[in-house]
């Protein structure tokens, strides 16, 4: 027994010290917290804002807005950066938990993010004064053409009980609500009770079909064949198809949410002038076409979308959507207290059946 | 009054770390927003999500506890039969699983039972017909299970282990066949173990949100995962705490039932 | 003849049930392919890749760290308790055990969020000293569990004697009561190492950011796809503790046998 404890605490000891060690030099300029979405970044960027300025990045994930912002609110942990969605940057402008920028700090971010971006933006952030633009993109459908013949174009598919147990739904309130509001022709940001009514009995009577509620794990399990229908974020296309080729992206005719995803900074940030260094950096061309072709998410960035190489990835209608030929276009608003409180007992509801 | 001097730093601990903390669950259970009190977040448990997801996790963990029961006392015969070099030995089979992380372990289910996963695979190769399981209760249960075995097996291990050999001789001797030996001597002798084991996989079970997201698909909503998501995602700390309450009623109930069974205590030691 | 082998079966049966999880882990640490679904073939690329993966390691440093010194500090108050419990009336031990015993028969998750209560209230930063109060927390009960038997199978006269003899109350126990107790102490000590390496619901609850042990990390990374040298991580981990469990228990039986011989 005490051989047995003597050795653990010898591998245990030695693993941590061999561990702890390293990275030496980053820091002397201070740190940035930054909380940003679930592998959406390209992890190079980061070591290379490290090495050119000095500055420490801790670097956190959340996988919905939804998790993100109590996080934030509680306020037991401070962040300097974080990258919600645009509702979600809505509400916490709306509680006063976000600090203004200084764009001239940040050089790159007022030349580099294209003029229609800031102008989608003003929508949440009215007077551009909050949030830089990070990526953006719509809604979609991703099926298996092995395992669906028909055509796809419509929301309608995923009440299609010849797919049952083959369809994967998202996991955040929003984005289901999405779904079964813009299906029956309804705004996916309404108020009005019946209509979210019908909207949850939609989803109660299509939750027999669905296989599971998923955030991430939607794309490795379309890429690995589990599911024929999933519901997927317009930059997730492009790496599924390379992974696997039987995948193809749709946006239903019913419209769906098309979503800006963009740096802010809280109000308790500690490390605000690191913060807006890290924002600008992450606007520069070079840096945001490394994260384009790491995430593959539409990037905002006027100057990497020049330096892409590939005419195919360029002209893509998934990575850069025309969004004029579509219908039924939406942003998400934040509903305030109230509202928010009346979607998550609908999603309670559809999840507790 | 020297000794008594030194449990300061222990009754220092337990007041800030367990009795505090949990007067601030109670405090936030009982009052709303603006801080005035209301019984609102415990009646919350009878509308109709709350109820469901609490019978629900009641029916889980009952059958997972009545399935570990059922694996985990002939187990614990036949160990307790074999010979005493290999105790610790044995011990150490049932925890080193725990070794490999309790999440990964319960990941691992996923890719076995998934419908293109390892299971259906051989399933597939000896032409039987595909399990399909994954996302469904049975995978629920089936990941409580194993999870909490060997919490189980561990503490009937124990108390099979102390009984005195010669207690068994003596009833054979007496006439009494092997199944009266069990009905009258090992079983009550081992009581002890059984209800500590049925603490130890029942609370957890009851309480869990994480099985229920990895094998469940996000489909089946357990309290636990009721109360985590009023904390990480809706916000609102009276209703999780107010749930938490009517939780830990729950556990007390358990507790009680445990108490008057298990007077001496002996089964706690794991 | 039967009866033995339906026993054999019976424990082949559920050694298999609990130990093919892990196995598959380890098989897909070897999977070429970065998806959990498909097979691409052997490699032991992971394996190369874990250790300049900074991000697992810093976790690992941190599970062991959190692990290491919340059972050390937990084995030392719970141990100081146990000694001073001993001196107390009846009635005050049991209400004291009473409470030792909370956050091990409590739900997890109560105790995991009653904790981020309080340390939001406090207005502490969460991070590794939050998510280490946590687990020293949670560990404490299985110290006194496992030290408390010991002292009730004490004879108290020998400690006394002890001090008849002369020995000062310190040394009397260490010379005395610390021996007889050890086992307990130490076994104590490893369930909580054990306990500690293995919570991942309240170190949810009190993580702050750019620190995680293995399991948050893994929980955030079910999500988007588990890395796989996470997979190659755990077998290397588990290797380790089944060598050394091997070695603790066949290396000191042959060197009885030896002595006997």
């Amino acid at each position: 027994m005490k051989k047995w404890i003597c050795a653990l605490l010898a591998t245990a000891l030695s693993a941590s010290l061999f561990t702890g060690c390293g990275n030496s030099d980053a820091g002397k300029n201070g740190e940035v917290y930054v909380f940003n979405w679930g592998e959406y970044i390209d992890p190079d960027t980061i070591k290379m804002f490290e090495e050119e300025t000095g500055i420490k990045v801790v670097y956190d994930e959340f996988e919905t807005n939804e998790l993100m912002y109590p996080k934030v609110e509680a306020g037991a942990s401070v962040y300097d950066v974080v990258c919600p969605s645009d509702y979600m940057i809505q509400k916490m402008l709306e509680n006063d938990l976000l600090s203004e920028l200084s764009f001239d700090n940040m050089p790159n971010a007022k030349q580099n993010i294209g003029a229609q971006y800031y102008e989608q933006a003003q929508e949440f952030d009215p007077g551009n004064k909050y949030c830089v633009p990070y990526c953006w993109g719509t809604v979609g459908i991703l099926y298996n053409k092995t395992m669906v013949d028909e055509p796809v174009d419509s929301w309608a598919i995923l009440w299609d009980e010849k797919y049952a147990d083959n369809i994967l739904m998202q996991d955040s309130v929003r984005d289901a609500f999405m779904v079964a509001l813009k299906l029956n022709n309804y705004s996916m940001n309404t108020l009005d009770e019946t209509e979210l009514e019908i909207a949850k009995n939609a989803l109660i009577e299509q939750k027999p079909l669905v296989q599971a509620y998923v955030i991430d794990e939607v794309r490795d399990k379309m890429i690995g064949g589990e599911a024929a229908l999933g519901v997927i974020y317009s930059g997730e296309a492009i790496y599924t198809q390379r992974e696997n080729p039987d995948l193809e992206y749709v946006v239903p005719k019913e419209g769906t949410n098309v979503w800006i995803d963009g740096w802010v900074i809280p109000k308790n940030a500690s490390n605000k002038e690191n913060a807006e260094k890290f924002i600008d950096f992450m606007c520069r061309g070079d840096i945001a076409l490394m994260n384009f072709e790491y995430i593959t998410y539409s990037t905002p960035n006027t100057a990497a979308q020049e330096l892409i190489e590939d005419e195919d990835i360029r002209n893509s209608q998934i990575a850069f959507p025309d969004l004029s030929q579509y219908e039924g276009l939406e942003t998400f608003r934040y509903l305030g207290e109230e509202g928010d409180s009346l979607y998550n007992d609908c999603w309670k509801k559809v999840k507790s059946e | 009054m020297n000794r008594k001097a030194l449990s300061a730093p222990y009754l220092f601990w337990i007041t800030a770390f367990i009795v505090i903390p949990l007067g601030m669950v109670l405090y936030y259970g009982l009052t709303d927003k603006t801080g005035a009190f209301t019984l609102e977040n415990i009646i919350a448990i009878a509308t109709a999500e709350h109820s469901k997801a609490l019978w629900i996790a009641i029916k889980f963990s009952l059958e997972s506890t009545v399935i570990c029961l059922l694996l985990a006392y002939p187990l614990a015969m036949i160990l307790a039969g074999m010979q005493i070099s290999q105790h610790s030995f044995i011990v150490f089979i049932f925890i080193l699983p725990m070794w490999m992380n309790f999440l990964l372990r319960t990941l691992a289910w996923q890719t076995l039972l998934e419908k293109s996963g390892v299971i259906n695979n051989i399933l597939g190769f000896l032409h039987l017909p595909a399990l399909n399981i994954i996302n469904t209760p049975a995978a629920i249960i089936l990941g409580m299970v194993y999870n909490f075995l060997p919490f189980m097996v561990l503490p009937i291990y124990n108390s099979l282990t102390k009984i005195d050999p010669n207690v068994i001789n003596a009833a054979r001797d007496l006439g009494a066949n092997s199944v009266q030996t069990f009905a009258r001597i090992t079983l009550p002798l081992s009581l002890p173990g059984v209800i500590s084991g049925i603490t130890m996989v029942f609370v957890p079970a009851l309480t869990t949100f994480v099985i229920s997201t990895l094998l469940g698909g996000s489909k089946i909503l357990l309290i636990g995962n009721v109360i985590e998501q009023e904390f990480t995602q809706a916000g609102n700390w009276h209703l999780g705490s107010g749930l938490s309450i009517v939780l830990m009623l729950f556990i007390l109930i358990n507790m009680i039932l445990t108490a008057i069974f298990d007077k001496d205590g002996e089964g706690n030691a794991l | 003849m039967i009866k033995s082998s339906v026993r054999k079966l019976y424990i082949a049966l559920i050694f298999i049930f609990l130990y093919a999880p892990i196995v598959t882990l380890m098989v897909l640490s070897f999977n070429a392919s970065r998806s959990r679904a498909k097979w691409g073939g052997f490699t032991l690329k992971w394996y190369r890749e874990l250790f300049q993966n900074e991000v697992i390691l810093a976790a690992l440093s941190n599970t062991l760290l959190i692990a290491l010194l919340s059972s050390l500090i937990a084995t030392l108050i719970g141990t100081i308790a146990c000694i001073s419990m001993q001196a107390m009336k009846r009635r005050t031990r049991a209400v004291m055990m009473g409470v030792t015993n909370i956050p091990m028969l409590n739900a997890e998750i109560v105790t995991g969020i009653s904790l981020m209560l309080l340390f939001i209230t406090l207005g502490m930063k969460f991070g590794f000293l939050t998510i280490l109060l946590a687990h020293i927390t949670f560990n404490i009960p299985y110290v006194i569990l496992s030290v408390m038997p010991r002292f009730k199978q004490l004879n108290p006269s020998t400690y006394e004697a002890a001090l008849d003899l002369g020995a000062s109350p310190l040394r009397a126990f260490f010379m005395v009561v610390f021996p007889d107790i050890l086992p307990g102490v130490v076994s104590g000590f490893l369930m909580a190492f054990t306990m500690s390496l293995d919570d991942f619901i309240i170190t949810h609850f009190t993580k702050g950011p750019g620190i995680d042990t293995l399991s948050t990390k893994i929980y955030s990374e079910v999500k988007k796809g588990i890395k796989p040298e996470m997979y190659a991580l755990s077998a290397i981990i588990f290797t380790a503790v089944l060598v050394l469990l091997f070695l603790v228990n066949y290396i000191p039986k042959e060197n009885k046998e030896k002595k006997e011989k």
